[in-house]
């Protein structure tokens, strides 16, 4: 049986946990194992419902007035407790920084290992292949499950589209399970949710983002860039680098901890193309990518790209667009 | 307050990446190394809150001899001693095996508190932290942008997806993940590095590595989903080639 721990927030699913639905349905049909979902918490009727229409074997509703809130300890007792009882031979996660919280501990208290991270996975004659990134995502790696059943894995979010997903012909049945949890063993008090003052720039509606990275190698080169910005009409964007060196405010960060854009035009300037930015970006309709490393990740979601020294081409570009 | 920070030590961001004879890894003999990035925000929010509250920072690094360079380079910044927890299998280690020699050397210590940085820049699983956190029973919060020390224990800031953010409080001994980019980072001083050299770095041995779960098979690179279409020439040609191609074929200028 595959597992899928699925992740909600006041009621709503994860759209990451329907990409990894759609995992274990691609692994389960190899395997042809049945597939259960479980959600956490407490008032989650309505993700479970949701969960229903996807086709798996069961919806599992794992409730305890201890997990009204999450906390890591609480989920680690409350997911200990299921994995113990379902025996499942593969527990599925999306690689969200709720599961990056609480997932390798769950793992190593049941005494197993968590591949986080994968992007696909194959069937072997020597069983279940995960592939994942490594070195920045300079590399992949094919990584083989050993040892004993369960084993544990985190697919990246957008791995696989959420629409693939296959849907059920009737709602898959649920089945809610008490768990006990000791109070005394949740350690974390944590309070409620909050969002900084709001952000100035709203990425997500530009039609054009002209971004740097690390490749522009200091802040008295930014200049170049906006002269760059202005003759394309975009705004100005960065990978996580930048804004960690203070050359450009936090609002102006694409990523996994910054903003999610897609516009029509996405120009990288010196960014390598690490995975954490390239969630971030990866949408947008026409991506170009200048880099003086041709192997850098960048250029695999890039459609056009220039390998050489940005420092003359930004000039480059600048006098072409004037033309 | 004793602070213990773990670190990793990691091939040269720039360095050219090739697979080795194993197919499992990459080649890393007569490579240059340096301090996984991550990990130096978690030794620079160690070395603020020992400026704050006083007490001791302990740098711990697990690997090869040559993961003495990182630890010299933490006692530089201003770490007050170190652990190096030696073994060559640990080189290649994966973040169960990592945490298992990091808990080894970090039990007797008993700190107050445990940072590590969110991931790390060659296998990023992103979880040795957390488990290390198990493997000494404290609890941990990850992905943390602020800390503030309390009598009885910890108020930090996590960072959630979306531009969210939580505050969580927490009892100490604790283990946090730091998030990077929290402070700007400082560099060793020559002062630094003279002192540096006379702070102790003492030898751990590892337990049993633990069996991992899990093998990587082979390492290569990743094929392109996506056909790049590279423009050649010289920087003024390739310039007016690409402006051409963005506003003739994809039109978006």
């Amino acid at each position: 049986m595959i597992l899928v721990v699925a992740e909600q927030h006041d009621g709503m699913v994860n759209r990451s946990s329907w990409e990894v639905v759609a995992v274990a349905q691609q692994i389960a049909r190899s395997k042809s194992d049945p597939i259960k979902v479980a959600v956490v918490g407490v008032d989650v009727e309505a993700a479970a419902t949701e969960l229903t229409k996807a086709d798996v074997a069961e919806v599992l509703v794992v409730e305890n007035d201890q997990l009204a809130v999450y906390t890591p300890d609480g989920f680690v007792e409350a997911l200990t407790a299921l994995v113990q009882a379902e025996s499942p031979q593969l527990v599925l996660f999306s690689h969200t920084y709720q599961t990056r919280d609480f997932a390798p501990k769950l793992a190593t208290r049941l005494g197993r290992a968590l591949v986080t991270d994968c992007i696909s996975s194959k069937m072997t004659p020597d069983g279940l292949v995960l592939v994942r990134p490594m070195f920045q995502g300079k590399f992949v790696a094919d990584v083989s499950l050993r040892g004993a059943a369960p084993h544990f894995a985190s697919f990246q979010i957008g791995a696989v589209r959420a629409d693939a997903a296959a849907l059920g012909k009737s709602a898959a049945p649920t089945r809610r399970i008490e768990v006990a949890i000791d109070g005394m063993a949740i350690r974390q008090k944590p309070e409620a949710p909050f969002k900084e003052a709001k952000q100035a720039v709203d990425l997500t509606q530009a039609e054009r983002i002209l971004a740097v990275g690390r490749g522009i190698k200091g802040q008295e080169h930014l200049s170049m860039v906006q002269e760059l910005a202005r003759a394309l009409d975009a705004e100005i964007a960065a990978s996580r680098p930048i804004c960690d060196a203070g050359w450009l405010p936090m609002d102006r960060q694409v990523g996994s901890s910054g903003q999610t854009v897609a516009p029509r035009l996405y120009l990288a300037l010196g960014i390598s193309g690490a995975i954490q930015h390239l969630v971030g970006m990866k949408g947008s309709r026409t991506i170009v990518a200048v880099n003086r490393d041709v192997d850098a990740p960048i250029f695999e979601v890039a459609d056009y790209g220039i390998v050489g020294d940005l420092f003359e081409i930004v000039p480059a570009l600048i006098a072409a667009l004037g033309e | 307050m004793k602070i213990a920070v773990c670190i990793k030590q990691v091939l040269t961001r720039n360095w050219p990446l090739r697979v080795d004879e194993s197919a499992a890894w990459v080649r890393d003999r007569d490579a240059s190394f340096e301090m996984n990035e991550p990990d130096a925000y978690a030794l620079e929010e160690a070395l603020r809150l020992k400026e704050q509250h006083g007490g001791e920072v302990v740098v711990c690094s697990a690997g090869p001899a040559r993961v003495t360079q990182v630890l010299r380079e933490a006692l530089a910044r201003g770490a007050d001693r170190s652990l190096h927890v030696e073994s060559d299998e640990l080189a290649v280690a994966d973040a169960r095996g990592v945490a298992d020699a990091l808990a080894t050397a970090l039990r007797p210590e008993a700190a107050d508190l445990v940072l590590t940085g969110l991931q790390s820049d060659d296998q990023g699983f992103g979880q040795t932290g957390v488990i290390l956190a198990e493997l000494l029973g404290i609890p941990s919060s990850t992905i943390i942008m602020d800390v503030e020390v309390h009598k009885s224990g910890v108020h930090v800031k996590r960072e959630l997806e979306g531009g969210w953010f939580q505050w969580v409080s927490m009892s100490i001994p604790a283990l946090l993940t730091i998030q990077s980019g929290i402070h700007q980072l400082r560099y060793a001083t020559l002062k630094g590095i003279m002192a540096a050299k006379k702070k102790e770095i003492r030898k751990v041995r590892p337990g049993v590595v633990p069996d991992a779960g899990y093998a990587i098979v082979q390492l290569y690179v990743p094929e392109k989903s996506k056909a790049v279409q590279f423009i050649k020439g010289s920087s003024g040609d390739a310039a007016k080639a690409l402006v051409r191609a963005l506003r003739e074929d994809a039109r978006v200028l």
